[in-house]
């Protein structure tokens, strides 16, 4: 028998997982769509909960209004898990739960769905993303205040090891610390100390023999961006260090428990609503990063889609998507290849500064108490970077083809009369309120009731385990909302840092400046500084564009009474009216502009404000027209990255409102 | 004939809201004390007029009180626990919560209002943050006036502000009762009161008592710290806003009780007079205080005056010394 050459491998690597981040409207629409992606070649799960369901609301909570079934699939009960997952042979799938917050009660629910099925939860492969401190940072879906939150990870943690010994309960998520703006040594580094968090309470929950089954239960969730070299040796990195960290700080030897496992969602911060084709080749490119080099290469790959800024892809859009990753795995050559960074000098450097700069990092986290104590700091850290990012594209320093450079173009043919997007059925979110109280008056409701009561003397009890109260509450048919408020009350409510308050002051440009002046002379003219209200309806937690609209209006000289995330629209009309802004902007990335955005239209007219609404977010070209007829004065979307731009245009319709003229 | 609006001014219309304890007043009275404008300057004086103890027959009988401390030491966290409290004890409540502006852009975030959980619902709940602009000492410019005309129609004001040293004082000079946050493990507000650089407050409130040892020890040390100054009056209350909140009746009580025991129109007059010196200082800077012959001259004259009268006619007392 021949030798194989050490430029080769003996046989093809095995592909990657391949999964699609889906889910919308209802668990039955879901479910033919999850059938319908796993006969096109899919080989996992990955499912998308909607806003409500990942904040512990039910459909009929006020919070959930607009929000049910938009950017994922409302499940509230186990009958909807049934129902999400009917024909899907759940011993054979590896299913990832895009959840967080209310991750110990979606895990139940699938564990009490597969055991209803006769198939022993020790059977059960996937992963629940359960990472909250990157809630805190970038995504907003928490719902507790940060201890209780480690708790409930570590009782997943403690749990599953033993119980469900193939789930990875957590993925640590520096996925969404890039979205928000991270560089990637930010992005290591940050991940890590999340990891550290993690494993730490971990530590305190079981036996340290066990230290290695659970430290190789950690996977992480990554991000990679359009600079794919760089993205690649961040990777690197990141195995390297953690390795180190399992030996050095847990002292676990087996080198199997040491493997860096990831699974990996491209960018979609880079993904342009301008000429949204060329985020094909940029998405390409980004899963190159991922799956080129053997010695880092992604365990699981789901792709965005290429309209994405646009609004909710259709399930061709996703089709597209997984055939880009069947290409890269079945049609180039790559997997026949040992690591073919090995021995590069450019990757093997690129790999030591970033080692260099995210052990500094770490140092600096560690030195506020641990990536907990560290939120505000990190927070404050990532506005930072998005802010420099944002300058750098506006000045024309990051070329971005077909935004800011390149931005003549022919129509696109791919953008139909619907906008080339999918939208949901606005009836769904009556369907889905008339249903769950129909589920409710169904149940046997001594047991629900005795449930919820073992729930909270259980959330109360540190000592306790929080997973098998919430399967019996799962099995007894309470609902993600009932399991939510049993634990709000024993925890309290929270908000999250909003990191806007200790974020640099912009540098001043020319542009900047006459902005500022033009800031200053209403405000003189008005009698009071130009005051501008900054907030996010609903329940999406996107809330980077937001702060960074926060930053430069008071960098161009604005007072902002900036709100923060998850408001109803009740709320912002009290805050317009006692605070006495001139002006509002709102942000939504989830969809629900349509009916949040005239819902605080109408509460703004019956408190008596009546000031200019500027609104922006992902906002199809099809839904500017009937915003304005509701009173919207702006409407601005992902391709005006110019914010003095932005603010000028503000600052205008304040002065108009006001009736201050225009300058001589 | 049916009298227009027009024939009485937006400001005395405001202020004859607020004496009737109309709290719907509150946000059109804010836009007003906190403009700049020749015109609004003269409404807040006919609103201030209308809410003068002489027209009120008395002194407001809300109790105006200052919370202060340095950032982090979680005093919106408590303060919105605070506030809970008075509300459920049946109080209406106004929050003033001062922010710093800054200094390069003249602009400001202001986040405390994020932070205060509120029922948009309840109309006796009324916050407004204000930048502190220019003005040293942490207090924004409208603030002492706005405290002064919230005071006749809310049952608590409360004014929250930045920072330990220098706004203390300011707020003092406004506030019935002073309150100053601090974290356990901080020897800064020690420090601070020891060298004299602080005031004594009335109330220091000492949070995370969840922190258990650590914040225990605080309360001590500070205590032993009030005492060898002799402030035996200063009152320590240990507080803890994580769920189960504890010590916030405490602390409810204990601004009850400082109350109670203060002279308040004494401590009124000497805020209407500092309010006017400083309103006065900040219009005609050094030069108008050396024409009425210093700082000390100034509250001597002011002394002498009416002690029903509102800050602004106070103020116009003082222009009427310096040489046109």
């Amino acid at each position: 028998m021949s030798e194989t050459p050490a430029h080769r491998l003996p046989e093809r690597d095995r592909p990657w997982m391949m999964r699609t981040y889906a889910g919308h409207s209802t668990a039955k629409a879901s479910n033919e769509l999850f059938r319908g992606n796993l006969a096109k070649g899919q080989t996992g799960l990955s499912i998308a909960f909607d806003l409500p369901t990942q904040t512990g609301y039910d459909p009929d909570h006020a919070l959930a209004h607009g929000e049910v079934g938009k950017v994922g699939v409302p499940i509230p009960h186990k009958g909807e898990m049934h129902t999400l997952l009917d024909g899907i042979p759940l011993d054979d799938m590896n299913t990832s739960m895009t959840i967080n917050a209310t991750a110990a009660f979606l895990l139940s629910l699938y564990i009490v769905t597969a055991e209803d099925n006769g198939i022993d939860r020790a059977k059960l492969q996937g992963t629940t993303q359960n990472d909250i401190i990157k809630e805190f940072l970038a995504r907003g879906t928490y719902a507790f205040p940060p201890g209780p939150s480690m708790r409930l990870i570590a009782d997943m943690v403690a749990f599953t090891v033993t119980e469900v010994p193939k789930w990875n309960p957590i993925n640590i998520c520096s996925y969404h610390l890039q979205e928000a703006g991270a560089t990637p040594v930010q992005e290591i580094a940050y991940a890590m100390s999340n990891a550290i968090a993690v494993l730490d309470a971990a530590r305190e929950r079981v036996p340290q023999e066990q230290m290695g089954t659970v430290f190789s239960r950690i996977s992480f969730f990554v991000n990679a961006g359009v600079r794919f070299i760089e993205e690649h040796a961040k990777l690197r990195a990141m195995s390297i260090l953690w390795e180190e960290l399992g030996r050095e700080r847990y002292g676990v030897m087996d080198p199997k428990h040491l493997r860096f496992r990831y699974g990996v969602q491209v960018n979609s911060l880079g993904l342009t609503e301008a000429q949204p084709e060329n985020n094909v080749q940029r998405i390409v490119l980004e899963a190159l990063a991922v799956t080129l080099g053997r010695n880092a290469r992604a365990r699981a790959v789901q792709l965005p889609a290429w309209n994405e800024a646009l609004g909710l892809p259709r399930p061709w859009d996703q089709q597209w998507s997984l055939r880009i990753q069947q290409v890269l795995a079945y049609e180039t050559d790559m997997l026949e290849y040992p690591d073919i960074f090995e021995g590069s000098v450019v990757m093997d450097g690129l790999v030591g500064e970033m080692l260099e700069g995210a052990r500094a990092e770490m140092a600096i986290v560690a030195e506020h108490g641990g990536a907990v104590e560290a939120v505000p700091y990190m927070k404050a850290a990532l506005v930072d970077s998005h802010r420099e990012r944002w300058r750098r594209i506006e000045a024309g320093d990051q070329v971005v083809v077909g935004m800011n450079k390149f931005e003549e173009t022919s129509p696109s043919p791919l953008v139909d009369e619907e906008g080339g997007i999918m939208t949901v059925d606005p009836a769904v979110e009556a369907q889905q309120r008339n249903a769950v109280q129909a589920w409710r008056a169904g149940r046997d409701q001594a047991a629900v009731d005795a449930a919820l009561e073992r729930l909270r003397a259980v959330a109360l009890d540190e000592s306790q385990n929080i997973m098998p109260a919430s399967i019996e509450a799962a099995r007894a048919g309470v609902t993600v909302g009932e399991w939510s408020q049993a634990l709000r009350d024993a925890f309290g409510e929270y908000r999250g840092p909003t990191g806007v308050g200790e974020a640099t002051a912009a540098e001043i440009g020319p542009d900047l400046e006459e902005v500022r002046e033009e800031v200053a002379r209403v405000g003189e003219a008005l009698g009071r500084t130009v005051k501008i209200l900054v907030g996010k309806p609903g329940l999406d937690g996107h809330s980077n564009g937001a702060e960074q609209i926060a930053v430069r209006a008071r960098d161009v000289g604005m007072d902002v009474v900036y709100e923060g995330i998850r408001l109803t629209p009740q709320q912002i009309a009290r805050s317009a009216l006692d605070e006495g802004v001139h002006v509002i902007g709102l942000s939504i990335l989830s969809g629900s502009h349509k009916e949040l955005i005239p819902a605080v239209m109408e509460e703004l007219k019956a408190a008596g404000v009546d000031v200019p609404v500027v609104v922006g977010g992902i906002i199809p070209e099809a839904d500017v027209a009937p915003l304005k007829a509701v009173g919207v004065a702006g409407v601005y979307t992902p391709k005006d990255f110019d914010m003095n731009r932005i603010m000028r245009d503000i600052v205008g319709l304040v002065a108009d409102r006001g009736g201050v003229p225009a300058p001589a | 004939m049916i009298e227009t609006p027009s024939s009485t001014g937006r400001g005395a219309q405001l202020g004859a809201r607020l004496r009737d304890r109309d709290l719907s007043a509150a946000p059109a009275t804010l836009n007003l004390v906190e403009s700049r404008t020749p015109a609004d300057l003269r409404e807040t004086a006919d609103l201030l007029h209308e809410l003068s103890p002489a027209k009120l027959g008395g002194e407001a009988p809300g109790h105006v009180i200052g919370v202060t401390g340095p950032p982090g030491a979680g005093k919106s966290t408590l303060l919105s626990a605070l506030v809970r409290a008075w509300r459920e004890r049946g109080r209406t409540v106004a929050v003033l919560a001062v922010d710093p502006s800054s200094k390069r852009s003249g602009g400001s975030l202001l986040g405390d209002r994020a932070r205060i959980d509120f029922d948009p619902s309840d109309r006796g709940l009324f916050i407004r943050s204000t930048a502190a602009g220019e003005r040293l000492g942490g207090l924004a410019p409208a603030t002492r006036a706005a405290a002064q005309a919230l005071a006749p129609a809310f049952d608590v004001v409360v004014i929250e502000t930045v920072g330990v040293g220098q706004s203390e004082t300011d707020v003092a000079d406004v506030a019935d009762t002073v309150a100053v946050i601090v974290q356990p493990g901080s020897g800064d507000a020690l420090q601070f009161i020891k060298s004299g650089i602080m005031e004594t407050p009335d109330v220091l409130v000492v949070t995370k008592a969840d922190l258990g040892k650590i914040a225990l020890s605080a309360r001590r040390d500070l205590s032993a710290a009030l005492r060898s100054l002799g402030a035996r009056d200063t009152q320590v209350i240990s507080v803890s806003s994580v769920p189960p909140p504890t010590g916030i009746d405490d602390l409810v009580d204990a601004f009850d009780a400082h109350r109670a025991a203060l002279d308040l129109p004494v401590r009124r007059l000497a805020a209407r007079r500092a309010a006017a010196l400083a309103d006065f200082a900040v219009e005609y800077g050094e030069r108008g205080i050396r024409a009425v012959g210093g700082r000390r001259a100034a509250l001597k004259l002011l002394g002498e005056q009416d002690p029903t009268l509102d800050v602004p006619a106070l103020v116009a007392t003082l222009e009427q010394k310096v040489p046109a």
